[in-house]
């Protein structure tokens, strides 16, 4: 079964920390990845760039709105994700709290729909 | 021969948790298992009442669920070729033989119970859903009998459960004992669920009081079951400890006009004696094991209440000592409140009223009925009348409850008189 892992952190205090704080935490992201990865759990993942760079779209009676910012200004937000593949709620609650900025931040574990049927449920 | 239906209210009452968990386990669906278990049981109210009861309700009950369960599964296969949710094991029907076998063979079947009790109160559902799973599955109550006992809508409290049995589904929360890891925080949301149903029962509003005795009654059933599945953890013995001995003074808290009696006032001949033998057996044989826990001591400090025979009798010096140990393991206020009140019964309302407001020193309590009450209650106690009122008034304004509305109403009377 997947999961979406999503990250969300405050990034201005991610900002705030020093290069090795923040070289340190990518280390440990490496890592996790490479855990994933050998137990073959590992399906995608990334850092996302800062929300000042988010676009938002929307298609309303045919007609394109676009806009600068993310869909909702929020205390912390989506810096990254990682979509894994796991037994259970229980294993993939146990990823996502290995993951850096769980400790300072959130993980939304999200499942995905994965039948075509349960989609339609 | 007893009568079917008496019979079939009793295996509904006694069985309906640990049929179902099976169930569960089987079809791995919580909806599929409701159905085949609520088929079985209007089978059963037809055959009983026709053949009389079996020897084996629980076994027959469960063999007949078993059944009903396969025959859904298999409407489901040949409805349509969609990938089916559920995983069924075909292989976990086979210990169970046909019901008319069943009379005279004892059959043991698995108890999942606690698979199922962990899964109604894992972390990722909210306290609500965990409360309404966890009576509607291993207690047996109806969507009905939950909603009026929690003075809720029924559509809403069906709908929390549709939630949540969806959210089981989807995000596949597991169906499992947890892992050593983490059984210890689990098994604390689990009676932190139980005690959460007898203090709804307990806190009651006269009015209602019928119904909330049910859900005292049923927290208790759950607390013994809990402590028959995890025999060896002194905190499940503890926390039915405490249930059985503030039950025990269920008749003696309320009088007959639904007003509230304090602990001092209320008429011990009405506590119920073998309630509290077994409370505090358990609480003893619980403490022996030497890994002291919250329920515990708070179920210690209501053995000590229920062994005096008059408020007189009371060893608030002892209290005090059981408070200071919660106290050291919980920062929590309330147990400082508490552990003031216990003290001014033992030193003196002076030094109580002093602890009292350092429980309060960070505003934590301004909003506390019994922070208010405790407090009037002492100043009432030193003759300082003004500041009772004071303060009795406050607490009047934060508590809803009409039992405790009248009890302090009833002093501010007396004050004013």
């Amino acid at each position: 079964m997947k999961y979406m892992l999503l990250i969300y952190h405050d990034e201005q205090s991610w900002d705030g920390i020093t290069e090795a704080e923040r070289q340190q935490i990518y280390a440990e992201y490496r890592n996790l990845r490479g855990e994933l990865e050998s137990r073959g759990q590992f399906v995608s993942g990334s850092e996302l760039q800062p929300v000042t760079t988010a676009t938002t779209v929307r298609v309303r009676d045919g007609k394109e709105f676009v806009t600068d910012g993310p869909f909702a200004e929020t205390h912390e937000q989506l810096g990254g994700y990682f979509l894994i593949e796991a037994e259970n709620l229980d294993e993939a609650t146990a990823i996502a709290a290995k993951i850096p900025s769980a400790r300072t931040g959130t993980v939304e574990i999200r499942p995905l729909v994965e039948h075509a049927a349960e989609a339609a449920a | 021969m007893p009568q079917a239906s008496d019979t079939l209210e009793q295996v509904f009452r006694a069985e309906y948790g640990r049929i179902i968990a099976t169930l569960i386990r089987a079809s791995g669906s919580f909806d599929l298992a409701e159905e085949a278990l609520q088929e079985a049981f209007t089978s059963a109210a037809s055959s009983w009442e026709r053949d009389g009861a079996p020897r084996n309700p629980g076994a027959w009950l469960t063999t007949v669920a078993h059944r009903k369960l396969l025959d859904a599964v298999r409407r489901d296969k040949t409805r349509s070729d969609k990938q089916s949710e559920i995983e069924y094991e075909k292989s976990r029907l086979q210990p169970f033989a046909e019901p008319a076998l069943l009379d005279d063979t004892v059959v043991e079947y698995p108890d999942d119970r606690l698979r199922l009790i962990f899964t109604c109160c894992h972390p990722s559902l909210s306290r609500e859903a965990q409360v309404a799973l966890t009576l509607r599955t291993l207690g047996g109550l109806t969507t009905t009998e939950i909603a009026h006992a929690f003075l809720l809508p029924e559509a809403s409290l069906a709908q929390r459960l549709v939630r949540a049995k969806q959210k089981i589904r989807l995000a596949r929360i597991p169906y499992e004992i947890p892992s050593l890891e983490i059984i210890g925080a689990r098994l604390m949301a689990v009676q932190a669920v139980i005690y959460l149903i007898f203090n709804e029962g307990y806190a009651a509003s006269a009015g209602q009081s019928l119904l909330r005795n049910d859900l005292c009654a049923e927290a208790i059933r759950l607390g013994r079951v809990l402590c028959e599945l995890l025999p060896n953890e002194p905190e499940n013995a503890g926390l039915l400890a405490l249930m059985l001995l503030q039950d025990s003074r269920r008749n003696a808290r309320v009088n007959d006009r639904g007003e509230l009696v304090t602990l001092e006032e209320q008429d011990r001949s009405l506590w119920d004696r073998q309630e509290i033998e077994e409370g505090i057996h358990l609480v003893e044989t619980a403490l022996a094991r030497g890994r002291v826990g919250n329920y515990q001591i708070q179920a210690a400090i209501a053995a000590v209440h229920a062994e005096a025979r008059t408020a007189d009798e009371t060893d608030w010096r002892q209290i005090v000592a059981l408070y200071e140990e919660l106290k050291r393991m919980t920062s929590s206020p309330v147990v400082a409140l508490n552990h003031a009140a216990a003290v001014a019964m033992s030193e003196g309302p002076e030094k109580g009223l002093s602890l009292i407001e350092s429980a309060n020193a960070n505003g934590v309590l301004e909003n506390y009925y019994l922070f208010y009450a405790s407090r009037a209650d002492l100043l009432r106690r030193l003759g300082r009348s003004a500041g009772a009122v004071e303060a009795y008034e406050r607490a009047l304004t934060l508590t809803t409850n009409s039992v405790e509305q009248n009890y302090i109403r009833r002093r501010l009377q007396e004050l004013t008189l």
